[in-house]
């Protein structure tokens, strides 16, 4: 220890520091992967079960899940497509060969896999009570991430859930607020004219407006992350989204109640 | 400095010299993390374990650390820690961790850290490091403790989730106090406590700075 102040010694202690630093972070990460990627796993499995309304707290999730019927489509055909369990659009989106960059872009997410995937809740007798549809959109400052249900119609929402987002707590973060949230049920998509209606409001929805039933009520403080949740909805059940499939999913249904 | 008493060094945080109520030092979490008490309790355990742990690292290169860099130095191990400590948790506590959200990494930036690193581990040998680390630990924890307690109890009428008062949105008879759940209560809390401490210990009161002088009257000139 000649001089602990020399050039040579700040350059080998902040070396040194740095390297045996480095070296703990990267074991923690590598060797708490596997455990940290199943409990994200598992965080989904319970906002999907939240969204179809089907959580009931302390319930064990990954039974639940079995229940629940996990399909891919193809966007553009909306047909299903066999892919392997791993696959995950939202990485899926981020590969040029798997994905197209959006040139309408209103949800704000730059780039879409070109598959899908969507969860098919069923009775005991086999009949669809929910359809669930994972989406995203960019809000205030964050992309947000969530799961929305729909009722066996295809039009009416059954529920909603996000389980990822960046937005302010206590302004945009309160779309993760229950009690807004149960505000989504029942709201409908399409009006009778199979227009895509559906809007959010700046505060709450007045009362008696013939198309309440389209409308939910705002975030006040929040309204572009209301406007970006607005965005997200047109967009992924336009026809860039899930459109083309719920075309497919509703005939289909239709020709089973004509079979049975 | 060198010949302290390892009990005295792990004692004296905890009233006597409490980084919270003395030093008014790491407020900002203990506003942000206190509603619950599973959450106070998981982040105590994590400033326990990285302050004892900090202490003790620099303590142990505090003679090689060239002083122009020994903030960052002191950082970077620091940094190093924090980050464990939340790769753990999002493995093995995920609900929990999603609860503390950013506040597990904001640490980092707890000037309880820092600060023992600067004042203590850097003139101290590495174990007594360690227990005056732990001990700061301890006394943050105390402060926190009590506040998720009260915060907890009169916010949502349970303790460690447990249903003590039932509550009135769920048929019982206690209407929660809701700015218990507010950062602002915490404030009220951690005043409350320093009040009380200081009656206690009468020598932690600050002298006042200044004096206000009496009312001046109007010259009888005019």
């Amino acid at each position: 220890m000649k001089d602990k102040n020399s050039i040579a010694n700040t350059i080998k202690v902040a070396t040194g520091v740095c390297l045996v630093a480095a070296v703990i972070v990267s074991t923690a990460a590598v060797t708490l992967r596997p455990h940290q990627e199943e409990n994200r796993n598992a965080f989904r499995q319970l906002n999907v079960l939240q969204a179809a309304g089907m959580y009931e707290p302390g319930m064990d999730v990954g039974s639940a899940f079995e229940r629940i019927e996990r399909r891919f489509i193809e966007f553009s055909s909306g047909e299903y497509v066999e892919l392997d369990s791993s696959f995950d659009p939202i990485r899926a989106a981020r590969d040029p060969a798997r994905s197209r960059t959006l040139d309408e872009d209103p949800a704000g997410i730059g780039r879409q896999a070109r598959y899908g995937e969507v969860f098919l809740a069923r009775n005991a007798d086999g009949e669809l009570t929910r359809v669930i549809f994972p989406v995203h959109g960019y809000g205030l400052w964050s992309t947000m991430y969530g799961f929305i249900a729909l009722e066996p119609d295809l039009n009416t929402i059954a529920g909603i859930s996000f389980f990822e987002h960046g937005e302010t707590p206590g302004l945009g973060g309160e779309i993760e607020n229950p009690s807004w949230q149960d505000n989504w049920i029942g709201t409908r998509l399409r009006n009778e004219q199979d227009e895509l209606v559906f809007r959010v409001d700046r505060g709450r929805t007045p009362e008696g407006v013939p198309d309440a039933d389209y409308r939910i009520d705002g975030l006040s403080g929040a309204t572009i992350t209301a406007n970006g949740v607005q965005a997200m909805v047109r967009f992924w059940f336009g026809e860039q989204g899930y459109a083309p499939y719920l075309r497919r999913l509703s005939q289909q249904t239709n020709n089973d109640e004509v079979l049975i | 400095m060198s010949d302290q008493k390892p009990r005295e060094v792990l004692l004296a945080p905890i009233f006597a010299n409490n980084p919270i109520a003395l030093q008014i030092l790491g407020i900002c979490s203990a506003l942000a993390i206190t509603t619950k008490m599973s959450t106070t309790v998981t982040m105590c355990i994590a400033v326990i374990f990285v302050l004892t742990f900090s202490n003790f690292f620099v303590s142990l290169i505090r003679n090689i650390i060239p002083s122009n860099i020994r903030i960052i130095v002191q950082m970077t191990i620091i940094t190093a820690l924090v980050i464990l400590v939340d790769q753990v948790l999002q493995a093995f506590a995920f609900q929990l961790s999603r609860e503390l959200s950013v506040f597990v990494g904001l640490i980092i930036t707890n000037c309880i850290v820092m600060g023992r690193a600067e004042a203590f581990a850097m003139q101290n040998p590495p174990l007594i490091s360690a227990v005056d680390g732990f001990g700061n630990a301890l006394g943050y924890s105390v402060v926190l403790l009590i506040v998720g307690f009260f915060r907890e109890l009169f916010g949502s009428g349970s303790v460690f989730g447990v249903q003590i008062m039932p509550l009135s949105t769920e048929g019982g008879w206690y209407v929660a106090n809701g700015l218990m759940l507010l950062p602002p209560s915490a404030f009220f809390l951690i005043a409350g406590f320093i009040w009380i401490l200081r009656t206690f210990r009468v020598e932690q009161v600050e002298t006042e700075e200044f004096e206000i002088g009496p009312n001046t009257r109007v010259s009888p000139a005019f």
